[in-house]
C-alpha cells in the first residue's frame, strides 16, 4: 500500500502498512524536498524502522522454482540468499524460468550467480534426488 | 537427500510414528533420543517432509532454528538428523489401522500390507484443507475449483499451473502465498474475496503478496455461485452483511481457477477410528500433557491436535510427544495429570487439555476475538499481561510448578480479559 499523495507542493505521504506484527499498523511516511520529515502511525520503533526502508529502498526476498530434468519432482524451489530490490523482482523471476537444471542438485547449489548484477546469488533449497524418468 | 530408501521393515517397534512431516520427524527424534530403541516413521508420499516440501518461500525456523528457512530447507535441516540416526522411514506408506493391541497395519508400495507390533504410536498426519463442502459454495460442479495447498503443490512440485486467469476465496495465509506465486508464474490472478470484514493471513503476506503485485483484497465479499460446463468459465460474487450476501450488489467474474484457501481441520481420520476422545473445538483428540490421548500409549502432535500458524511451534510440540512416547516404552513416564485445563473468557480452545502441578508446561490457545492490554489468567494462580492477541495467532504461554504448586483443585479456568484501570 504505498498511495502517494501530494499534499502541498513540495510536500508527500506515502502509506504503509507495518508487517511487524499482527497489529498492522498503518504508517504514513511524509516527505519534503526529498527528505522524510516525519514519520506517523507506528506503535513501535520496529515500525518506524520498517516504514522507512520500505519508502527508501523495498528489498525483497525472492523465492520461487526452477525446471529441472531427471529429479524427485520436476521442479526445484529455489531463493535468493539476500533480498534485492522490489523492482527486480520480476526480471529475475524471468530469467530463472529460461533455466532448466539436471538433478542431482544439492541443497544450496548456486543455480545463478549475482543475478541481475545484485551481488546475490540465487541457490537451491533443497536436496533434488536423480529419479530415472 | 530426502529420500532415503530404508528397506528395513521390522515386525515390532518400540514407537511407530505415523506421518513424516515437520511434526512426524520432530517426534520420531525425539522418540530416539529419550530411549526407543526401534522406531519406525511413515509417510504416505514418495519422500519425507510433509507440506513443507511445498512451502517454498521462506518465514520458517525463526524460534527453532534461528534463522528464517524456506519450507523445503527446514525439511531437510530435520531429515538430515533423522537419517543420521538408525529411524526406519517407510515412504510411498499407509497406517490403515492401529487396533487396541496396538498391532499398526500398514500398506506400503515396498512391502505390501504388514502386521507391525508397536509398543507405542505417535499420530502426526498433519491437517487437511477445508473443502468447498464445508463452506457450501453454491453453483456448479465444475473442473478449475480446488484449494490453494493441491494449487500449491501443482505449481511448486510438479510444475503444472492450474489455469490462466484466477479467483482466490478466503484470505488465509496460503491463499495469499498462491496469489502471490501463481502471479510471478504467468496467471492473472484477478483478486482474493474474504468473507469477513477483516484479513486472516499475516500483513506480511499482505503487503509481500498482494501490495506488492496489486492484487486487490475484497473483504466482507464472498462468491455467491459458480459457472461452467466442464470447466469454471466464471464466478458470481456479492458483498455480505453479517454473512448474508447482497445479492443486488453481485458481480460475475471471468475466470477458469477459483482457490480455496478457506483454513484447515485436523486430519483425524485414523485418530476417529481409534475411537480417541475429541475435542469438539479444535477437531483432533485431546491430549495430557505428555501429549497422550484418551488411548494409553498413543501420542499426537502438530497439526493432528489443532492447526498450528508456525510450525516451529509444531517442532516444539512434537518433541514433547515422541519424548514421552520414548519415555513410555522404556517405563519412565512422568506421573498422570491431576488438574484439567477450562478455557473461559475469550478462550477459544487450549492445548494440552490436561496438566499436571508438579512440572513446567507450555500451554497452546486460541482467542475468539482480537483485544489490546489483556491479562491472560490461570485461576488465580498465575496471570500474565499481554499487550494485543488476536485469533490468528496461536498465544502460548509457559507455567512453572512453583505457580501451581498450592493449587489443589481439579479445574483451572484460563480466561484472556482487559487490563483493569
Ligand atoms: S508498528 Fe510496531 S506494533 Fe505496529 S504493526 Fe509494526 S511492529 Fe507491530
Amino acid at each position: 500500500m504505498n498511495a502517494t499523495v501530494a499534499e502541498h507542493q513540495d510536500r508527500e505521504i506515502s502509506r504503509y502498512l507495518c508487517i511487524g506484527c499482527p497489529m498492522g499498523c498503518r504508517l504514513e511516511v511524509e516527505e519534503a524536498d526529498g527528505d522524510i520529515v516525519e514519520v506517523r502511525g507506528f506503535s513501535c520503533r520496529r515500525g518506524e524502522a520498517y516504514a522507512k526502508q520500505e519508502h527508501i529502498a523495498p528489498q525483497r526476498m525472492v523465492t520461487t522454482t526452477v525446471r529441472v530434468e531427471n529429479g524427485l519432482w520436476a521442479r526445484l524451489p529455489v531463493k535468493t540468499t539476500d533480498a534485492i530490490p522490489k523492482e527486480l523482482m520480476w526480471d529475475l523471476c524471468e530469467k530463472l524460468h529460461e533455466l532448466t537444471l539436471k538433478a542431482p542438485v544439492k541443497m544450496g547449489e548456486v543455480v545463478l550467480q549475482d543475478a541481475l548484477g545484485t551481488g546475490v546469488d540465487v541457490v537451491s533449497s533443497r536436496d533434488m534426488p536423480y529419479r530415472e524418468s | 537427500m530426502l529420500t532415503a530408501n530404508v528397506d528395513r521393515l521390522r515386525s515390532d517397534y518400540d514407537v511407530v510414528v505415523v506421518g513424516g512431516g515437520p511434526a512426524g520427524m520432530g517426534a520420531a527424534l525425539a522418540a530416539k533420543e529419550a530411549g526407543a530403541e526401534k522406531v519406525l516413521m511413515v509417510d504416505r508420499e514418495k519422500e519425507a517432509g510433509g507440506i513443507l516440501l511445498q512451502c517454498i518461500h521462506p518465514g520458517f525456523g525463526l524460534h527453532h532454528f534461528k534463522e528464517e528457512l524456506t519450507g523445503p530447507e527446514y525439511a531437510q535441516r530435520y531429515l538430515e538428523q533423522v537419517l543420521e540416526t538408525d529411524i526406519d522411514l517407510a515412504t510411498d506408506s499407509y497406517v490403515l489401522d492401529i487396533d487396541k493391541n496396538n498391532r499398526v497395519k500398514l500398506m506400503s508400495g515396498r512391502h505390501g500390507v504388514r502386521e507391525i507390533e508397536t509398543k507405542a504410536a505417535v499420530l502426526a498426519m498433519g491437517a487437511r484443507e477445508r473443502t468447498r463442502g464445508a463452506i457450501r459454495t453454491p453453483g456448479k460442479r465444475v473442473s478449475g475449483v480446488l484449494t490453494a495447498g493441491l494449487a500449491q503443490k501443482f505449481v511448486n512440485l510438479m510444475g503444472v499451473l492450474p489455469g490462466n486467469r484466477a479467483v482466490i476465496l478466503g484470505s488465509g495465509d496460503i491463499g495469499l502465498i498462491m496469489a502471490r506465486r501463481l502471479t510471478l508464474e504467468g496467471v492473472e490472478v484477478v483478486g482474493v474475496y474474504e468473507i469477513m470484514p477483516h484479513a486472516n493471513g499475516l500483513n506480511r503476506n499482505i503487503v509481500q503478496c498482494l501490495h506488492d503485485f496489486e492484487i486487490p483484497l475484497h473483504l466482507s465479499t464472498t462468491v455467491v455461485d459458480i459457472h461452467g460446463q466442464d470447466r469454471l468459465e466464471a464466478v458470481t460474487v456479492a458483498p455480505v452483511d453479517g454473512f448474508t450476501p447482497d445479492l443486488s450488489r453481485s458481480q460475475t467474474i471471468p475466470c477458469d481457477t477459483l482457490l480455496l484457501s478457506i483454513g484447515l481441520i485436523p486430519d483425524n481420520e485414523l485418530a476417529r477410528q481409534l475411537n480417541l476422545r475429541f475435542d469438539p473445538v479444535t477437531r483432533g483428540p485431546l491430549v495430557s500433557s505428555t501429549m497422550e490421548t484418551s488411548k494409553n500409549g498413543v501420542f499426537a502432535c502438530g497439526n493432528t491436535v489443532h492447526i498450528h500458524d508456525l510450525v516451529d511451534f509444531v517442532s516444539q510440540e512434537s518433541e514433547l510427544a515422541g519424548h514421552n512416547a520414548g519415555l513410555y516404552v522404556t517405563g519412565q513416564q512422568p506421573p498422570p495429570d491431576n488438574v484439567r485445563l477450562v478455557p473461559g473468557e475469550n478462550v477459544g480452545y487450549c492445548v494440552p487439555q490436561t496438566i499436571s502441578t508438579d512440572r513446567d508446561h507450555t500451554i497452546y490457545m486460541r482467542v475468539r476475538k482480537p483485544m489490546e492490554n489483556c491479562v491472560l489468567r490461570l485461576g488465580d494462580v498465575y496471570e500474565k499481561k499481554i499487550r494485543y492477541v488476536f485469533p490468528a495467532e496461536m498465544v502460548n504461554v509457559k507455567v512453572r510448578p512453583k505457580f501451581l504448586q498450592n493449587f489443589h483443585g481439579d479445574n483451572l479456568r484460563l480466561d484472556v480479559v482487559p487490563q483493569e484501570g
